[in-house]
């Protein structure tokens, strides 16, 4: 009788101490090994790289709004410039993709999505969360966003107009909230510590100062 | 996918694997050393099954679009890649 | 810049479903919008994905469409919109 052996079903768990790799394993570990001895990127550079991924977070995003809600020179120049503002705050933009800054507005409210893959504001964010790429959020935040942010937890108004953004080319988009009510006299870190990842993709507001 | 209706938004987010990680930082190296434009990552995931696309994770179907594109490219030959894997499954615990 | 459209202009998508690596989303084709934004010009993905240079660039712009328009049975708010990044080649006057 023939055994049927079926490696698929364990290829999305990560390798584990004493478990079998898979497939993928396999194949990341060929492919980057061939790679390096081809002469094609060394060791190092691939160590560097990994760095950079975890060098930037939510937390780079959150001192950006903060500073936007303190500073309103800096705000204008954000929402006309960003990638020059940013640069003066020490970011590397690069020569690609290009951000812009969206305005959440009491009757103005853009949520962002890539329904053809998974492009984010990576610069000021890091790398995008598990939801924003799944199939749930890409295929339904354009066709119900309000279905979609009251599973998030918020509710807007039918008078505010919601504004779904879908980046299908090589524009990246974040969005600058709007600034919580009894805040006045707040610090910019004080601020910074109110802005989640989440309120800068649009799928919440920030925290309010008394949570 | 906009406009299909898939059900609610699992909000999970994993702690990103050290696996995953190495695979980012490929693709990285390889779009900023210029071998790889983004726009091909693009299109060779869009080139995978459908099948594969619904079931493999992102960082998965990141390694199946560069394997393709390295392939494509002639960095590496699949027979290259074959054999390596070969010599790996044999050193791989059981 | 040489871009066909101006900022408050109406738009309409083009229909059709050509093969390839196409960034304008199948939610939008045929459908009418306005511009936002002029972008600028940035090379054609469509081409870039298969290893070419996309040039000349194309104008690419921002372009807003009333959520209601968009789908037939939309319950959000009849203010909503959608919008999305489209190349000009994608788009005609209306």
């Amino acid at each position: 009788m023939a055994h049927h052996h079926d490696h698929d079903h364990d290829d999305h768990a990560p390798i584990e101490e004493g478990k079998a790799p898979s497939e993928f394993d396999l194949l990341e570990q060929a492919i980057r090994e061939l790679l390096i001895e081809k002469n094609v990127f060394s060791a190092d550079d691939l160590r560097r790289q990994v760095d950079r991924i975890d060098s930037v977070s939510p937390a780079d995003g959150a001192k950006v709004v903060a500073k936007a809600w303190s500073d309103p020179a800096f705000k204008a120049q954000l929402l006309s410039d960003p990638k020059t503002a940013i640069e003066a705050l020490g970011y590397d933009v690069g020569p690609a993709p290009n951000l812009v800054v969206l305005e959440n507005t009491d009757g103005l409210h853009h949520v962002v999505v890539c329904t053809l893959c998974s492009c984010y504001p990576r610069v000021l964010l890091g790398p995008p969360p598990d939801w924003y790429k799944s199939k749930e959020y890409r295929g339904r935040v354009v066709i119900d966003p309000r279905g979609v942010l009251t599973e998030f937890g918020t509710q807007l108004d039918a008078a505010v107009e919601i504004k779904v953004v879908d980046s299908t080319a090589d524009m990246r988009y974040l969005v600058l909230p709007p600034r919580p009510a009894d805040t006045e006299g707040m610090s910019e870190e004080q601020l910074a510590a109110l802005v989640t990842r989440d309120c800068m993709v649009g799928v919440t507001f920030p925290d309010s100062p008394s949570n | 996918m906009g406009g299909k209706d898939f059900g609610p938004v699992n909000q999970r987010d994993h702690v990103r694997s050290e696996w995953d990680n190495r695979v980012d930082a490929v693709l990285r190296l390889m779009l900023e050393g210029r071998r790889f434009r983004i726009d091909e990552v693009r299109r060779a995931i869009e080139s995978l099954t459908e099948r594969d696309y619904m079931s493999f994770s992102y960082y998965q179907k990141w390694l199946a679009a560069i394997r393709i594109l390295i392939v494509e490219k002639e960095l590496l030959s699949e027979d290259e890649i074959d054999a390596r894997l070969d010599q790996l499954r044999q050193k791989a615990p059981v | 810049m040489s871009n066909a459209f101006k900022v408050g202009q109406r738009v309409l998508v083009k229909d059709g479903d050509p093969p390839g690596h196409i960034r304008t989303p199948f939610f939008l084709r045929g459908k009418s919008g306005v511009v936002e934004t002029v972008h600028g010009e940035f090379r054609n993905p469509e081409e870039l994905a298969y290893g070419k240079e996309g040039l000349p660039k194309k104008p690419l712009y921002l372009v807003r469409f009333l959520q209601v328009e968009v789908w037939a049975d939309y319950r959000g708010a009849p203010g909503d919109t959608v919008s999305a990044d489209i190349y000009e080649h994608w788009l005609d006057a209306e």
